[in-house]
């Protein structure tokens, strides 16, 4: 058995400083934070692809994504998004320039693509409940309707907070806080294209095929 | 203690596996928890004359022998879990009767087919054409094979006396091969807790010591059976508890395939006959090797 | 009339007076006592007027130590009703045998056992845990507070919330009978179509979303707010591993929210995810809440690993041996921790390839596992040990652990699990893991920080007595399982056929329940003897054990805004290392410093929460859209709130820090 004997760093005892006597603040973790939700969010998404995985194909008899799914209305949907993702990176571009009313601007429009997407998506719906293709009609349905409809209530959310962030912006300007406001809502609002993109890509497009 | 003292080839295997893995461990544990004693006892603060060395804090060595212990019985368990799984895998047909004897060549095993009720025990019987409640029966030496699954809860088909235990599932089938070597009287019953008549969902395994006694066995139930019917089935499947041992000679040949298949009720379309295409729960094929029930679907 | 009807329901849905459960005596008993306490407690309350000093200083406050504080309480109290089930639990065993029926019908006893796990995993381990994190990581960590000291606040009452909820069911409705993780089919709507599942179900997402948010704060807190010169390779071993249990908390807890969302949809909108019939796949329930199952198990025991680190370096007067490799070990450990779920279910019937590969992976963990027991080992190995209490429960906690470290690699050989699944050697095991690792490092980490949080010791002689008996009561209590499960007895049963030999076991496991509850009842008692005793007990130091880390370094218990300059770390053991550069602790130069200001927006939110879970519970469907529109807004308003931090002014600081100075002087 060898063994080490340690002895702390030795060195000029008198040199060391065992306090800070500034005035000291640890640098914000306001956007970790926020993205350590959205990377638990994503597990949430990511157990929901893995059930639409298992269960994307337990038809019981019911109707299959490749008769339900109308895949130019998707589409139209999907450019709405990635279109307000533009639109949203426009709102920050306009933030560093401190323009607030061309920030709001760009916010409202994000806004409105999303309310235009949540309206397709809701047309969709109700048009699959109409063919009485529901959720409980089959494992496949209701695995496809929690995915989209869990992505469709961030969307929901993110319009709610976006309507928020526009009256908190009209009162207070851009302000430290209202700048990191915008900065996290613009990771979520991001982070539901991203998903989109593999809800619309496994879903929708790999559904079709035979 | 019946895990350690098993009647049958395939727990007798397991029950080993358990005293190989434990003495294995215990060469690491012994010495840890003597050694914590020791040393607690040694470095007690009132203890002046034992070394004190505060800043001791590393020895590579040492560390070396810290990881390397533990790492060499992993590495001797590992490969008994890997060759053992294989060889215990319940899916797998028995080749074996016991430690001494091989299965003969051309022997067929039992075949068993178990439902989980709640809280009772359906077995059919397919090669007999007869089928009981609560009360199972083999020859001696003879493999069986079972196959299992459940009207509704999950339950676990478990005799340990027999072999080890598997999961009852609703619309997929699970598979169990055992062998008894003695003969005697056996509990068997769910290891999976279904709801409130969980208790009492037991169930006799009997052995017997001739393949003529097995016969008889049958032949009694066949006198005394009455009809298995879709509809008198749906009768047994009302929750009930304690329910006595019954007898079906007269047993739907279909009834089981239906059960497995969700189909019981007349109109019911069968999973097997449903889009769903990677049920596995419709292979009645009876192909050991690949078909776990519990893969895929 | 039908309009009338309709409205009733609207406002109650299913709830009606049949939902009291008088027609159990066991119940209304535990009522009775329960409402007689709580109004002695109340009454109390408000005679001494305390209302608004709770309101003010502890409800509200969203200071990490009070917040770390709370979670303790709520755990402790848990404890105890968790505890009651498991001692009805063990007289019902050890009495039901042949024409004994016991005194719980299967109705009740299986909501009782479902109640019990639940419980103690939920609402003890966990807030015990958080708690100790909460109140110990930034001291260590040279910090004033955490990272999002409001949501702090907002995580602790949301697992009160949830834990409410729990206790609502004993009273009012029923708990679950499906086992502490409700798989389907029998938690579906089909097989269970009363409110306990859905008791179950919305008290553990309601605490869930405390428990991410918390796991999410610590995280930002150890990783942003580290003092100066403190690297990752300086961080003290509590600090390591509180920070892999939370990036455990992260990366499982979402897990377990999405598939009890899925399950509640099954049973409220009638989906199939988890159904028998229209393709659904129970396997895939289990499968999943074991993804979150098998990491909760070390977001439980790795603080307690670094409880045990500290514990033992302090009381032996030694540096930790081999930190390095205890980083190490922790970390694999938290990675491995999500490849071994399938262990749970060996039994399920996947193929031999895969059990092997799940049984190997589980096996691997013992090994960085077993290099943590070394270092421990060899921490105390020339060491000068004090067999202060905290040092007692360390020893217990090796040996005990040990053991049941052996049968869980038993348990994960595929072959053996298949004979020892479900049956009581596997509720031996995990109890001696989960009583012997988790609540002994507990208890360790309680007596060891409790003259930090309060300013004076525990009393050694009633804490020594609680860990006798907890150690005793433990091996009579939990050793005749393992015989029981080797015996071919399965977990979960109310009833048994006559056996005499079994039913002795039983007894003498009753016993041993009986010796924990003396243990449990002592350690009480050394609360109340040594908060009488505090004057004798009190630590004017702030450093009562001779300890090593930055915690040690500031008063007991510490000021608001825990140091009135940050820390410069240089060392692993950095307070021990400010000692032997004799360390003088600045007298003047105080300056303002800035501090978060206290909210009721936390507890309003959790308070509406509670509502709107009872609400769904019931099918209550106004009070449910009432209360979440009222969540809403309170949220949304909260935002509205720019004005959340003040300054603690100099003086003030001048004031506390010269009062220290007076009470350091007083004990030389």
């Amino acid at each position: 058995m060898s063994e080490t004997t340690y002895t702390p760093e030795s060195g000029d005892v008198e040199a060391l400083e065992f306090h800070v006597t500034e005035d000291h603040h640890p640098e914000t973790g306001t956007l970790l934070g926020f993205w350590l939700y959205l990377m638990s969010d994503c597990l949430i998404f990511a157990c929901l692809f893995a059930t639409y995985g298992v269960l994307g194909r337990s038809y019981a008899g019911g109707p299959t994504g490749a008769e339900l799914f109308d895949l130019p209305l998707v589409a139209i949907n999907t450019s709405f998004l990635l279109l307000s993702s533009i639109t949203y990176g426009f709102a920050m571009l306009e933030t560093q320039r401190k323009r607030v009313g061309a920030t709001i601007g760009w916010l409202a429009v994000t806004g409105l693509l999303g309310v235009a997407f949540l309206g397709l998506e809701l047309y969709e719906f109700a048009h699959l409940l109409n063919e009485g293709a529901g959720p409980q009609r089959s494992a496949f349905l209701t695995s496809f309707f929690a995915l989209v409809g869990t992505h469709g209530l961030h969307v929901l959310f993110g319009i709610i907070w976006l309507v928020v962030l526009v009256v908190q912006l009209r009162k207070h300007g851009l302000i430290v806080e209202n700048q990191r406001r915008l900065f996290c809502l613009s990771m979520f609002w991001h982070f539901l294209d991203v998903v989109w993109i593999g809800v619309f890509t496994f879903v929708y497009l790999m559904g079709v095929l035979p | 203690m019946v895990v350690m003292s098993p009647s049958g080839d395939v727990a007798m295997q397991q029950r080993d596996l358990i005293l190989w893995a434990t003495g294995l461990m215990l060469i690491v544990i012994v010495p840890v928890i003597i050694m914590t004693l020791m040393f607690a006892w040694r470095y007690r603060a009132s203890n002046r004359d034992a070394e004190y060395s505060p800043d001791w804090d590393h020895s590579t060595m040492l560390e070396l022998v810290i990881w390397a212990v533990p790492l060499l019985i992993i590495i001797a368990l590992g490969a008994i879990t890997w060759v053992s799984t294989h060889k215990l895998d319940p899916y797998r047909p028995l080749d074996r009767i016991d430690a001494s004897r091989p299965v003969p060549e051309g022997t067929e095993p039992l075949v068993v087919q178990v439902v989980s009720l709640e809280w009772k025990w359906l077995f059919f019987y397919p090669e007999q054409g007869i089928a009981t409640v609560n009360e199972l029966a083999a020859p001696v030496d003879r493999p069986i094979r079972f196959e299992i699954t459940s009207h509704s809860n999950m339950n676990s088909f478990y005799i340990p006396a027999l072999a080890g235990q598997i999961y009852s599932m609703a619309g997929m089938e699970t598979k169990l091969h055992g062998v008894i070597n003695e003969p005697g009287v056996y509990d068997g019953f769910s290891a999976n807790y279904s709801g409130a008549g969980f208790s009492h969902m037991r169930f006799h395994f009997h052995g017997l010591e001739t393949e003529a006694d097995f016969e008889d066995w049958v032949e009694k139930v066949r006198d005394d059976g009455g009809e298995l019917s879709r509809a008198s089935y749906k009768q047994l499947a009302e929750p009930s508890q304690k329910e006595p041992v019954r007898y079906y000679a007269d047993v739907d040949p279909g009834l089981y395939d239906a059960i497995l298949n969700r189909c019981v009720d007349p109109g019911t379309v069968c999973m097997k006959d449903m889009m769903d295409h990677h049920g596995s729960a419709h292979t009645n094929d009876h192909d050991e090797h690949h078909d776990h029930g519990s893969h895929g679907n | 009339m039908l309009e009338q009807l309709d409205l009733t329901q609207l406002i109650f849905g299913r709830l009606s007076w049949d939902a009291i459960p008088l027609h159990d005596p066991v119940i209304v008993a535990t009522f009775v006592v329960v409402a007689i306490g709580g109004a002695a407690l109340l009454g109390a309350l408000t005679y001494y007027r305390v209302w608004g000093y709770l309101w003010k200083e502890w409800f509200t406050s969203i200071d990490h130590k009070k917040i770390g504080i709370m979670y303790m309480v709520l755990g402790l109290v848990m404890l105890l009703r968790g505890f009651a089930d498991a001692i009805m639990m063990r007289i019902q065993q050890a009495w039901a045998f042949g024409d004994a029926t016991g005194y719980l019908p299967p109705d009740h006893y299986d909501q009782i056992f479902t109640a019990h796990g639940v419980i103690m995993i939920f609402f003890v381990a966990m807030p015990l845990i958080t708690g100790i994190m909460n109140y110990i990581i930034p001291l260590q960590i040279g910090a004033r507070d955490v990272a999002f000291p409001f949501l702090n606040n907002f995580s602790f009452w949301m697992t009160a919330s949830g834990a409410a909820l729990v206790m609502a069911s004993l009273f009012i409705g029923e708990f679950a009978k499906t086992g502490w993780l409700a798989y389907p089919p029998l938690s579906g709507i089909m097989e269970s179509p009363g409110v306990g599942v859905d008791y179950y179900l919305w008290a553990l997402q309601i605490a869930g979303v405390g428990t991410l948010l918390s796991g999410i704060n610590l995280l930002v807190t150890i990783v942003k707010m580290r003092a100066p010169g403190m690297n990752l390779m300086k961080m003290p071993v509590f600090t390591w591993t509180s920070l892999c249990t939370n990036v455990l908390i992260v990366a499982a807890f979402p897990v377990l929210t999405a598939v009890l969302g899925m399950l509640l949809l099954d049973r409220y909108l009638g989906t199939a995810f988890f159904t028998n019939d229209l393709g659904g796949n129970v396997m895939m329930y289990i499968n999943l809440i074991w993804i979150w199952g098998h990491p909760e198990v070390y977001i439980l025991i790795l603080p307690a690993f670094g409880i045990f680190s500290e514990v033992v370096s302090t009381y032996s007067g030694k540096r930790l041996f081999g930190y390095a490799s205890m980083v190490y070990a922790t970390v694999v450990i938290t990675v491995l921790s999500y490849m071994v779920w399938l262990h749970h279910f060996f039994t399920m019937g996947s193929g031999a390839s895969v059990n092997s590969f799940f049984g190997i992976t589980t096996m691997i963990i013992s090994i960085p596992t077993g290099a943590k027991i070394f270092n421990w080992l060899f921490t105390m190995y020339r060491g000068r040990i004090r067999f202060e209490v905290p040092m007692l429960w360390t020893i217990g906690f090796i040996i005990t652990f040990v053991i049941g470290g052996m049968t869980g690699v038993l348990l994960a050989v595929p072959p053996a699990d298949f004979v020892l699944h479900n049956s009581l050697f596997l509720v031996a095991h995990f109890h001696n893991v989960i009583i012997g690792g988790v609540l002994f490092g507990l208890f360790a980490g309680i007596t060891y920080w409790y003259p930090k949080a309060f300013g004076y010791k525990l009393d050694p002689f009633w804490g020594k007595m609680s860990f006798w008996f907890w150690t005793i009561g433990f091996y009579f209590a939990f050793m005749p399982l393992y015989v029981l499960g080797l015996m071919g007895v399965t977990r979960r049963m109310s009833q048994f056929e006559e056996d005499a030999a079994m039913q002795f076991w039983f007894q003498v496991a009753a016993f041993g329940a009986f010796l924990i509850a003396l243990g449990i009842l002592f350690f009480i008692v050394q609360l109340v003897v040594s908060h009488r005793r505090r004057d004798q007990l009190r630590d004017t130091t702030g450093d009562p054990w001779d300890g090593r880390t930055l915690e040690w370094a500031t008063s007991s218990p510490p000021p608001q805004y825990n140091f009135a300059f940050t820390p410069r770390v240089h060392d692993l053991d950095a307070w021990w290392q400010m000692k032997q550069h004799k360390y003088r602790r600045p007298e003047q130069g105080f300056k303002a410093i800035h501090m978060p200001k206290n909210t009721a927006a936390g507890i309003i939110l959790a308070g509406i929460s509670t509502v709107l879970g009872f609400a769904l519970v019931w099918h209550m469907w106004l009070l449910a859209g009432v209360s979440f529109a009222a969540l809403l807004a309170v949220a949304i308003g909260h935002t509205f709130n720019y004005d959340r931090d003040y300054h603690i002014p100099a003086e003030e600081v001048e004031r506390v820090e010269a009062e220290r100075t007076r009470m350091l002087a007083s004990h030389v």
